[in-house]
């Protein structure tokens, strides 16, 4: 007897971890780990809805996949661009990356 | 059934717990464990979900490719990895106020929406349409009806991804 | 072949040429190898495509001709493909059509266009000596050396190429157009094609222009006519609401708008008569493009091209374009000649004068590409002079013989150049012109193939009897003026017998030339060290000459009639009279029963006087050039023989009867006159400067006080504003902080208000508005 709102409470409650994980914390790879609870919490969300509402057809189930897919390819190219700025400018702090600055 | 709910506590638990652990560890290498048990604790939300399959594919892809990922992006960026350095930047407290706020509208929304009432339970769906799911998807990831086109521009996407993570991260000559 | 197969070989037909000059343009010019490679797999192409076709028409003859039936004959338009132009607006009657078509006519062009530039593109290779070392003088003739612009001339070969087989297939008068103009435009650039050339000002070079002007003159003069020929194209249209050939010449379409009345500026025209005009009309733009009087002065000066270009633009393929399209309007004109004896009388007069005239100029030109230029007019006012006594088939068949062996001479002429231009490195002298036949003599050991396939074009064109093709289709122009001056009406008695008599002095002096050429060019000692050191070509130039010689010979046993003696018995069928007939027989034969046309086609019987006269002046005049040029050959330093002989007449001859300096007289000075003193001191600087300036001078006076009116009013004002956004920029330019996490910690934000404004603050706003 789990009704559905529980699942969105606790994604929701996820989400906003990752949103503050990705808004306050000051290394780049933190970073990207708190992307990937955003991402989490979006698949809960997307799983509840296929199980309550259309169990029949699996259009949720592939969405997930298809966002997993997004997040492993995130992942990637996000730490690829982590390692090759820590080589060319010795840090991952994300704050001192900001020669975008006016 | 008040198992399942016993269940689905200990699994939010599990989850927003070590939730809490990755964004706040200072040391990055133990955010990165804590990491890896929210996501088991989602894959068991998934089993609660009646999708077995999720969840093992959670396990092999979060747990098993994109956690070693990071852990070895820690392990390449570890000479700056000092437990001694402030975890959080210098608008933290404006990020954990903007995150309640929000996080708290969000929880005020479903609440109004679906209530306590609205889908009290799940559908009755028996047990060979959910165990069915797989073929169900198998054969739609690969039919021109349906997800074939989806399907193939996701590859291409993994492909490029892997090819410019590998051009990115090269040392440059 | 089934049918759209044969309609997808038509249309590809110009498409190699065309694709090959993209090619060369933008991929090869760099490469000499690759773009003469790319430009040779597209005329042989276009060869192979070409004759597939063509033989497949000329197969449906020979199975009449087995049969003794008519079938061709019932539906001429073998092969015919068309698609609406440009359909935006298709519900309109009467759209455009552009497509393909192909009848006997067609078919015999097709023969004949793609294999004389075949010949002539393995020639070019040649004669830019391909595989020499490069030369260095852009846009000069560079003496034994490689051509330095070889690909860009190969382009532009193909584009001309393109351009010619468009109009060959073309099945529409405005398709044929373009192909006209694509090649007027490539006869631009090709007689251009040593546009840095100049010829020092020594007097006897005095009437040659440089290839730059000679350019010029020659695009200025063909468009001339080819603005009228546009205007007859839109009273075409006008007339039979459609420009596709097969629908407006039938003789049902033909009939009706001859039928009608058309009124124009308060003159009433019945539609025959209109159609004379028309047909004038076009024909203007042949009178240009085939060089007939008036407008024939290009033609000569054109020769500053290279020798190629000569032989394929200003021979083979585009002078006889002209005289294709009136024959492919050829209905159209019957109907006008009969209407009014006025068209004969200006077409057959024309053709003529001009075969005539520039038979006597080329008597007494110096230059070997000289004579064959003015013998080139000449000849096409023989085609000319044919069609306007109605002598549909005996034109065309002249201008099948006549493309082979003057692609021949040309080409000849080119290989004789270039054996002289070896002998000029040779000897180091390079003052001698090369060209002039007074400076050659005795090349016939040096250059034996060259002479030997020259001797088969010169007779080719002097008609010499019963071997040569140009005796055949000489002779049909002839008979059919001599049958015209017995069974003609109205003017075409009398025009036939001037026609007749002019064409066979034409005929006399043109096989006079010819030996003269031959004897000058051939014979006696070498009158130069040039000369004297001349060799023979290469293989890809000496080759072409043979196979141009074959057809030169052959040509002309496919249009033996059946009434010759002998002859006609050996071969027992014209065939070429009963095939290009074919293509409009049932036509002619209602418009002559309906009484619109004078005659139908007509199989002439046997006339022993016109075969004499033919075969007389044939032998007569090169007989009279052999005494005068053969027997006793020039020595070095001899003055011409006909200098003592025709006096003051052969200065006038030599100067082209003047013709030149008469439109430099009446036309170009005054025109120039016109244009720099009254129009440019009178009308530009006098009048319309003035107005400009006045006109400044009062925008100025406005523009002062503007100025100053912004200045004072404005200036401080923008001033003002632009320091108010520097300061709100410095103060908002902190948000671009650099940091990515602040940037989407503000974005979350905004959303969040944006959120609840919508949610919340909206909702009762408009609550409390309502």
């Amino acid at each position: 007897m789990i009704p559905l709102s529980w699942y969105l409470v606790v994604a929701a409650a996820l989400f906003f971890l990752g949103v503050y994980g990705v808004l306050a914390r000051r290394n780049a790879v933190a970073m990207l780990m708190a992307v990937e609870l955003m991402l989490n919490a979006v698949n809960i969300n997307i799983v509840a809805f296929w199980r309550y509402v259309s169990p029949e057809e699996p259009l949720g189930v592939a969405w997930v996949l298809f966002v997993l897919t997004v997040a492993a390819a995130e992942a990637a190219v996000g730490l690829a661009l982590v390692i090759s700025v820590y080589r060319s400018r010795d840090s991952v702090v994300a704050e001192e990356l900001d020669s975008l600055k006016y | 059934m008040y198992i399942e709910q016993f269940v689905f506590f200990i699994l939010a638990l599990i989850t927003l717990l070590s939730g809490w652990f990755v964004v706040t560890d200072r040391n990055l290498f133990h955010a990165a464990l804590a990491m890896m048990l929210t996501f088991l604790g989602v894959a068991g939300l998934y089993v609660l979900l009646d999708s077995g399959f999720l969840a093992a594919t959670q396990l092999l892809v979060y747990i098993g490719a994109i956690s070693i990922l990071i852990i070895f992006a820690i392990m390449m960026t570890r000479r700056l990895m000092k437990t001694t350095e402030p975890a959080y930047n210098s608008m933290w407290q404006g990020a954990l106020l903007i995150s309640v706020f929000s996080g708290a509208g969000l929880v005020y929304v479903i609440v109004q929406v679906f209530g306590m009432s609205n889908y009290l339970q799940k559908p009755d769906t028996s047990d060979a349409v959910l165990n069915g799911t797989v073929v169900t998807l198998g054969e739609w990831l690969v039919s021109a009806d349906h997800l074939v086109i989806p399907f193939e521009v996701a590859s291409v996407l993994l492909l490029a991804a892997l090819i410019g993570s590998i051009v990115i991260a090269r040392a440059e000559k | 072949m089934d049918k759209e197969t044969l309609e997808l070989m038509t249309w590809l037909i110009p498409v190699g040429p065309l694709l090959s000059f993209f090619l060369i343009t933008l991929f090869a010019k760099h490469n000499k190898t690759l773009s003469a490679a790319i430009a040779w797999a597209a005329v042989f192409t276009s060869l192979g495509l070409g004759w597939l076709v063509s033989f497949n028409v000329i197969g449906l003859q020979v199975e009449d001709m087995q049969n003794g039936t008519h079938e061709l004959r019932k539906n001429p338009v073998v092969i015919a493909d068309s698609e609406a132009w440009l359909p935006f607006q298709p519900e309109i009657e009467n759209w455009l059509n552009m497509g393909v078509a192909v009848d006997p006519l067609t078919a015999v062009m097709l023969f004949m266009v793609p294999f004389a530039v075949t010949m002539i593109f393995i020639y070019s290779v040649g004669y830019h000596n391909y595989g020499k070392p490069n030369g260095t003088h852009l846009g000069t003739p560079n003496h034994g050396k490689q051509e330095p612009l070889f690909s860009r001339f190969f382009a532009f070969m193909s584009l001309f190429a393109a351009g010619m087989l468009t109009l060959v297939v073309a099945d529409n008068l405005l398709l044929a157009f373009m192909g006209w103009e694509i090649m007027g435009l490539c006869s631009y650039l090709l007689i251009g094609f040593w546009y840095a050339r100049e010829y020092d000002p020594d007097p006897k070079n005095a009437q040659k222009l440089p290839p730059r002007r000679a350019s010029i003159k020659a695009f200025m003069t063909t468009r001339a006519g080819d603005v009228f020929m546009l205007l007859g194209i839109v009273g075409f249209y006008k007339l039979f609401g459609t420009l596709t050939f097969a629908d407006a010449l039938s003789a049902g379409s033909l009939i009706a708008a001859a039928g009608t009345e058309y009124s124009m500026y308060g003159m009433t025209f019945d539609g025959a008569t209109w159609m004379g005009v028309l047909g004038i009309l076009i024909f203007i733009g042949t009178v240009g493009k085939s060089a007939q009087w008036p407008l024939h002065v290009w033609l000569p000066n054109a020769m500053e091209g290279p020798t190629p270009v000569s032989a394929v633009i200003h021979a083979a393929a585009m002078v006889s374009a002209g005289v294709y399209v009136v024959i492919r309007i050829f209905p159209l004109l019957a109907v006008g000649m009969e209407a009014s004896g006025n068209v004969s009388l200006i077409i057959g007069g024309i053709g003529a004068f001009t075969a005539l005239m520039a038979a006597t100029i080329a008597v007494a030109q110096d230059d070997v590409k000289g004579v064959l230029a003015y013998s080139t007019i000449s000849q096409l006012g023989f085609m000319i002079a044919a069609l306007g006594i109605g002598a549909y088939i005996a034109a065309a068949f002249h201008l099948i013989t006549h493309a082979f062996f003057k692609a021949l001479l040309f080409l000849g002429s080119g290989s004789i150049i270039h054996g002289m231009e070896h002998g000029a490195e040779h000897v180091h002298d390079h003052h001698t012109d090369p060209q002039d036949m007074m400076n050659m003599g005795g090349l016939k050991d040096k250059m034996p193939v060259t002479f030997w396939t020259f001797v088969v074009g010169g007779f080719a064109l002097s008609g010499f009897p019963f071997v040569t093709a140009g005796f055949w289709s000489k002779d049909e122009i002839l008979a059919d003026a001599y049958y015209q001056i017995s069974h003609g009406h109205g003017v075409i008695p009398l025009l036939s017998t001037a026609i007749f008599w002019m064409l066979a002095a034409a005929a006399l002096l043109t096989a006079f030339y010819t030996m003269r050429q031959i004897a000058l060019t051939f014979f006696g000692e070498p009158r130069t060290p040039l000369a004297e050191h001349a060799h023979e070509s290469n293989g890809y130039m000496i080759w072409p000459l043979r196979g141009l010689a074959f057809f030169a010979i052959t040509a002309g046993f496919v249009g033996i009639p059946e009434t010759f003696p002998v002859l006609g018995q050996i071969f027992n069928y014209n065939f070429f009279h009963h095939f290009v007939g074919e293509t409009i027989y049932e036509t002619m034969k209602v418009l002559y029963a309906e009484g619109l046309v004078a005659h139908d086609i007509i199989t002439l019987p046997f006339q022993p006087f016109p075969v004499s006269i033919s075969i007389g002046v044939a032998l007569g005049g090169l007989g009279l050039g052999w005494l005068v040029y053969g027997v006793r050959p020039l020595k070095e330093g001899q003055a011409d023989p006909l200098v003592r002989v025709l006096g003051p007449i052969h200065t006038f001859l030599r100067n082209k009867w003047y013709w030149d300096e008469i439109y430099s007289f009446f036309i170009i000075k005054p025109v120039v006159w016109f244009s720099e003193y009254f129009v440019y001191e009178v009308v530009d600087r006098g009048v319309i400067d003035t107005i400009l300036h006045v006109v400044a001078k009062v925008f100025y006076a406005i523009g002062q006080f503007l100025k100053r009116t912004e200045e004072i009013v404005f200036g401080d004002a923008v001033d003002w504003v632009k320091d108010m956004f520097l300061v709100m920029a410095k103060e908002v330019r902190i948000l671009q902080s650099g940091r990515i996490q602040e940037y989407a910690g503000l974005t979350l934000a905004f959303t969040f208000l944006l959120t609840l404004l919508i949610l919340y603050v909206l909702p009762i706003l408009m609550q409390y508005l309502q």
